[in-house]
């Protein structure tokens, strides 16, 4: 039956029809919904790891028992589970083993816009490339068996476009899940370096296997129509080439890794211009330059930064100009901003106040970075928050600097690579300030369970982990906790924290009002009361508004019951108790 | 048929995916191609949104580009007017005329401009700007906006009233089934 379904969405439902039996994966944009639906199918095991290495690892396992297995991340979860790919690559399989991976081109929802193709390439596997949610299914059976015939992991690989546009999917033939032999063997599975070696030439013999399968393969196809120009395209990409050059001809490789030479020649040959559309990095050119092919229109013309559309495309190749119509200027910009009610919204207006340098990491926390809150200095990456802090602390102590600087690390973000952080602080005799926002989810990507949650993806009820105790094992004696609703304690206990010498914690358990749905009378503003002082609105958040000028007076400040969430932050920067709970019930509609 | 876009805006909470959703499986219900896509992640609360429908015998990209929509749905005023160059010339325009502050606004570092609605009329001197929040509560739920805006449109949409109502009805749980219905009706009537 036809389905209207997501890409995440239809390598979840050809997970199952596919005889997979074993999913590990991390959340993060755009890659997350597919595990969920797993979950919500209800058909195969799945779980959520605390971090991408894990995730692979298990998933590595996984196929050794002989299971069809499956590992979801976003793209920089890759850089995380990388150590376990490289040499992935040269144990191969036992059962078929999928590693999915979301790029996001032109960043949505991410902090950068690396090309995972660059791995596909480095760890010399194969790397399927969907171009819709019917590819996005039908390359899940294909990876397993590519898998499993070349005894090679396989990167199925999709972009924000392709794993949040839903399209129409006629599913396939279910397969029943089997699992192989778990079977011992210390040559294949045991990398020490006399077996490695014998399996790298193995890896490069799989390569040149996987070159002649390239060249045969339906998912390499040559649609000739027009020969004045041909596109070589992949993904998304592919769907943009359609819609601005349909009787263009078209060669797209629906394996990106590694490249069918001949095709590609062949292609070249019988087109008049040749033009290569691949978002981001020039993978494709750079090889197909290096063959001696001639080609037109590459990167030097089409951008290496963000998404490619029809528009930039005829713009690129015919010169057309496009966007006859152009955006409104001049209009306030609507950033993301933390929910009415978040508990992010206390720490930050204290830290915002108090001037520290704040080392931040990676999650909806990340939003204290804008103004006017402006209280985040650096975002690496999952993690960094802490070790990069315990690396300023050195330096500044080295410096003679008495400052103390600040890290905020969520939940799931400890759990993911924070820990490690945290022990080499205590290990290494460090002197930061660490603030862990356990509102126990995963919150930006959506509200996942986590160790924390008690819960499993699967809804399994399971112990939580007790972070308390886990910071005093991690070598950490200065643990306290914090409650961000209350302003005058957290200003207190954040003081507390910088003068004392040392690795010091501050524990904030107030649980994600979005994922936990709680719901809180709305707020009021007694218009004779307040002076216009705009105190409150450093609070930054949506439900605070200012009235129009009168005549005489200062636009006074207004709450949107609408969106208030009741939380009461607002109400603690006020110094002429306008503020107060409007009467009745809630009326938080967001 | 001609491919026809279907550009939807709101704000990050107020059921932007939800009403997509709807009208995407009303096309595939109408034996209809169609394309659904919208960038979700980082805005959990608040921020801006943007999501994209495309229906038509064949659909290629699931983006609609400037310019091309012919219908641009907006759940509130100034995300319309921000996007209103979406449309294409003669494009319908619908949008929730109760504003939600940006966080910048509320912050006092921006100003919500006070001719929003006089500035889409000047763009598209035929939007029509309904109080959508108020039909919803009516239907029984503030939540509703969504298929009150949905409802709105409903009779330019290239597919029939029947099957959107059966999506809704499919898709709704408990309660929701009622009052989404009534939603819809509500905006059909305004």
């Amino acid at each position: 039956m036809k389905k209207i379904i997501s890409g995440n969405e239809a390598i979840a439902l050809s997970f199952g029809d596919s005889g997979g039996v074993f999913a590990s994966g991390y959340p993060g944009t755009p890659s997350t919904e597919t595990l969920e639906e797993v979950a919500r199918l209800g058909e195969v095991y799945c779980e959520w790891a605390p971090n991408e290495k894990v995730a692979l690892e298990s998933a590595i396992g996984g196929s050794i028992a002989g299971g069809r297995s499956l590992s979801t991340m976003k793209h920089v979860g890759v850089n995380v589970a990388a150590d376990a790919l490289l040499t992935l690559t040269y144990t191969g399989v036992n059962a078929g083993l999928i590693l999915m991976v979301s790029d996001d081109p032109g960043m949505h929802s991410s902090q950068n816009e690396q090309d995972s193709r660059n791995y596909a390439k480095f760890a010399k596997v194969p790397m399927l490339d969907p171009s819709n949610s019917q590819d996005a299914y039908d390359m899940v059976r294909i990876g397993f068996e590519l898998s499993e015939q070349f005894d090679t992991p396989v990167m199925l690989r999709t972009t924000t476009r392709i794993s949040h546009a839903k399209g129409v999917v006629v599913p396939g033939e279910k397969l029943a899940p089997k699992v192989g032999e778990w079977e011992k063997n210390v040559p294949k599975y045991v990398m020490l370096p006399n077996f490695a070696r014998l399996k790298h030439v193995e890896v490069e013999a799989r390569l040149l296997k996987l070159q002649e399968y390239a060249e045969t393969t339906p998912l390499n196809r040559i649609e000739m129509r027009d020969p004045e120009i041909g596109f070589i395209t992949s993904g998304v990409a592919y769907q943009h080439v359609l819609e601005a050059y349909p009787n263009a001809s078209i060669l797209k490789l629906g394996m990106s890794h590694p490249l069918p030479e001949k095709k590609i020649r062949a292609f070249a040959g019988s087109v008049k211009r040749l033009v290569i559309v691949e978002e981001m990095d020039p993978i494709f050119e750079e090889q197909i330059r290096a063959m001696g092919v001639a080609v037109e229109i590459g990167k030097n013309t089409l951008p290496l930064c963000g998404e490619i559309n029809a528009d930039i495309l005829q713009s690129a190749v015919s010169g057309t100009k496009v966007g006859t119509t152009t955006p409104v200027q001049g209009l306030p910009q609507r950033p993301p901003v933390f929910c009415p009610s978040c508990a992010h919204r206390g720490l930050f207006t204290i830290l915002s106040k108090l001037k520290c340098f704040v080392s931040g990491d990676i999650g909806c926390y990340t939003l204290g970075a804008l103004p006017p809150m402006n209280a985040m200095h650096s975002v690496i990456d999952m993690g960094a928050s802490i070790s990069a802090a315990h690396g300023m602390a050195k330096v500044n102590a080295i410096a003679g600097r008495e400052e103390k600087p600040v890290a905020v690390i969520g939940d799931s973000t400890f759990f993911h690579s924070g820990m490690t952080g945290l022990m080499s602080m205590a290990y290494n005799a460090g002197n930061a300030l660490v603030i862990i926002m356990d509102n126990r989810t995963t919150g930006m990507t959506g509200g996942q369970e986590n160790p924390g949650t008690g819960e499993t993806l699967q809804g399994l009820p399971v112990r939580q982990v007790d972070m308390v105790p886990l910071v005093k094992a991690l070598g950490i004696d200065n643990v306290a906790e914090l409650n961000t609703y209350d302003l005058k304690e957290t200003e207190a206990a954040i003081r507390k924290g910088l003068e004392t010498p040392g690795p010091y914690v501050l524990i904030d358990k107030n649980p994600c009002i979005l994922r936990y749905k709680i719901r809180k009378p709305a707020m009021n503003v007694i218009q004779e009361k307040c002076t216009g002082c705009k105190a409150c609105l450093k609070v930054a958040c949506m439900a605070l508004g200012l009235t129009a000028a009168g005549e005489s007076e200062k636009p006074k400040v207004r709450v949107d019951p609408n969106v208030c969430n009741g939380c009461g932050v607002c109400k603690q920067m006020c110094k002429f108790d306008a503020m107060h709970e409007l009467e009745g019930a809630n009326n938080a509609n967001l | 048929m001609q491919i026809f876009n279907i550009v939807i805006a709101g704000v990050g909470g107020q059921g932007v995916l939800m009403a997509s959703k709807v009208l995407a499986e009303s096309a595939l219900a109408s034996g209809m191609d169609v394309k659904q896509n919208e960038v979700h992640g980082m805005a959990q609360r608040g921020g801006s949104v943007i999501s994209f429908v495309r229906i038509g015998d064949q659909v290629h990209s699931p983006v609609v580009m400037p310019g091309s929509a012919d219908m641009l749905i907006s759940f509130e005023p100034l995300e319309a007017l921000r996007y209103i160059h979406f449309l294409k010339p003669g494009g319908r325009l619908v949008y929730n005329k109760v504003s939600i502050n940006p966080s910048t606004v509320a912050a006092g570092l921006a100003v919500y401009p006070g001719d929003v609605e006089q500035q889409i009329a000047a763009i598209c001197p035929k939007a029509l700007g309904i109080d959508a929040l108020a039909i919803a509560r009516e239907a029984g739920n503030g939540k509703a906006v969504n298929m009150v805006m949905v409802g709105t449109v409903m009779k330019h949409l290239p597919f029939k009233d029947e099957v959107i109502t059966e999506v809704v009805k499919q898709i709704s749980q408990g309660k929701g089934v009622e009052v989404n219905l009534q939603a819809l009706a509500g905006g059909a009537a305004a």
